[in-house]
């Protein structure tokens, strides 16, 4: 019978991989998004914080957990788009017509986009990255203090960025996308990994609701407050008094 | 509707001579539909009113006609079995219509199960699956008494759930990833669930998800359309279930 690492890659075995990826992804984006609320708090708390990740554990922290995050997206996107893969290929003829069957299917926009508004993310993850890790930093100026300790201004980055309109709506619609995968992705990992019971699905179902609503707009809420609320730092010099 | 009227209805089948040829959606229109038979009966019409226009009759499946056997299937009006739930094909009457409606006829599809001719398909892939562990070992002989290992009822009730399963293979139909996970889920839960079935049950688990994967269904992505058309109503958390049996056989080295 088959090796451990070909039922890894059965079907059933794709699935295990996406479900434990996705779950550790997901608990990454919902302590992301506590990080960027900080952003509300003030330049001070937010910059503290990232100020922090960078040094715990001499800088260690945040390697393990670079290193983690890339083999989780890297494992979830592979198994995810094999399964989408498979997909395409189980069904070669079409239905000429075709209807959702209602009832207790769990099937929703979201769930047939999973492909879509993951391949969206992936695209949105590069760009986010190359902007706020690798864009300007100490040697570009970005310097601040909290507590006589000198570190980046990522503050200042975060709002220079978000007072350019077309980032901000790029970035809210990602972030529906987002919404939109955890929506499905939340109830169907504990499918994926076998943990649901008949008299949990229709609560981890609703979770997913929740879970997808919440962190959609919660990412969305900084990004526009920041548009509408709080100038570029520039022009914040020229009226002082206009910072939260 | 009164009983004495009948229906004209108009149809869209799937024609398709036979298997790799190319297949289209053929009109056609039925007349003296009666709102009391089933939907099949309405096809057995309509092949009688193309023989005796010399054309050639639709060709479909179906065997006991009654919902016990899954033999019938056919995806009408893009929903595996029709419209109504808990429902197989031949149990579909036509009161459910209306004079001069419109529907589409399809075969299954997915390429575990290849179209034969017209709404025929092949699902030989299942009978597959089936003799790679979709039974217990046993020496024959006489039927041991029934109640030598006692069974939960919970238990009992549990399994027959999942075997009350008659492998007519709308769920793969339904699936928009065309995956069989519902059919192997319920078939790999109804001997988990036993203690006959105990002894196996590593092995089966291992070997029926090997031929499924081998048949070319897709993967289960969890969007429940299968349970939806399920003629039986069979719970996708069997399929929880056969994956738990999977990841514990993998983990024991089977
Ligand atoms: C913020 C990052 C992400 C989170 C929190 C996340 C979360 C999840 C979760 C929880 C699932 C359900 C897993 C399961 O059904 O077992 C899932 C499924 C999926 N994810 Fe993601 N994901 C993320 C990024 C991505 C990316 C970048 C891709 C790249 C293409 C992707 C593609 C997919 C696909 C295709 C599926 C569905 C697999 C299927 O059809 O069964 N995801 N995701
Ligand atoms: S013909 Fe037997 S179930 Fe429909």
């Amino acid at each position: 019978m088959s090796t451990f690492v070909a039922k890894a890659g059965s079907s059933l075995g794709k699935k295990f991989i996406t479900g434990i990826t996705g779950f550790g992804l997901f608990v990454f984006i919902v302590t992301h998004l506590g990080g960027n609320l900080l952003l509300l708090v003030g330049p001070d708390a937010f910059n503290a914080y990232a100020h922090y990740l960078h040094t715990a554990m001499h800088g260690w922290f945040l390697h393990m957990a670079r290193a983690g995050l890339s083999a989780f997206f890297l494992f979830h996107v592979v198994s995810g788009l094999a399964v989408y893969r498979d997909k395409l290929r189980a069904r070669p003829e079409r239905y000429e017509k075709m209807a959702d069957a209602g009832g207790t299917s769990r099937k929703t926009l979201s769930s047939r986009t999973m492909a879509f508004s993951g391949l969206v993310i992936l695209v949105f993850l590069v760009l986010h990255v190359a902007h706020f890790r690798f864009g300007p930093g100490l040697e570009q100026g970005y310097v601040t203090e909290v507590n006589g300790v000198e570190m980046r201004d990522l503050y200042r980055l975060v709002v220079e960025e978000f007072n350019k309109p077309v980032v901000v709506y790029a970035y809210v619609f990602v972030m529906l996308l987002m919404g939109m995968h955890v929506r499905h992705g939340f109830w169907s990992m504990f499918q994926s990994l076998g943990l649901a019971r008949p008299n949990t699905v229709p609560t981890l179902s609703g979770m997913g609701l929740v879970f997808g609503v919440v962190l959609a707009v919660g990412f969305m809420l900084v990004p526009l407050y920041i548009l509408y609320f709080i100038p570029p730092p520039s022009e914040a010099a020229l009226a002082p008094g206009v910072l939260p | 509707m009164t009983t004495g009227e009948t229906m004209t209805l108009h149809l869209k089948v799937w024609r398709q001579r036979g298997p790799d040829q190319p297949g289209a959606l053929t009109p056609y229109t039925v007349t003296g539909v009666s709102p009391d038979m089933s939907f099949l009966e309405m096809l057995d019409l309509l092949n009688e009113q193309l023989i005796e226009r010399n054309e050639l009759p639709v060709e479909f499946d179906s065997d006991c006609r009654e919902g016990i056997c899954g033999t019938c299937g056919l995806v009408i009006d893009g929903i595996a079995h029709g419209p109504k739930r808990a429902c197989t094909t031949c149990e579909l009457r036509m009161r459910n219509y209306r004079d001069g409606d419109t529907i589409t006829v399809e075969p299954f599809r997915a390429r575990g199960f290849p179209v034969l001719k017209d709404l025929v398909v092949d699902r030989g892939a299942f009978d597959r699956i089936i003799s790679k562990g979709g039974y217990i070992s046993v020496n024959t002989g006489s039927a041991p008494e029934a109640n030598t290992i006692p069974v939960p009822k919970y238990k009992t009730e549990a399994a027959m759930d999942a075997a009350i399963c008659i492998g007519c293979g709308a769920c793969v139909a339904a699936c928009p990833n065309a995956s069989a996970a519902l059919f192997v889920g319920a078939k790999v839960s109804q001997f988990a669930l036993l203690p006959q079935g105990h002894a196996e049950r590593k092995v089966r688990v291992v070997r029926m998800v090997e031929q499924m994967d081998t048949e070319g269904f897709g993967a289960c992505s969890n969007h429940g359309e299968c349970e939806a058309v399920c003629p039986k109503k069979i719970s996708i958390t069997y399929i929880a279930r056969m994956r738990r049996e999977y990841f514990k056989a993998a983990l024991a080295g089977v």
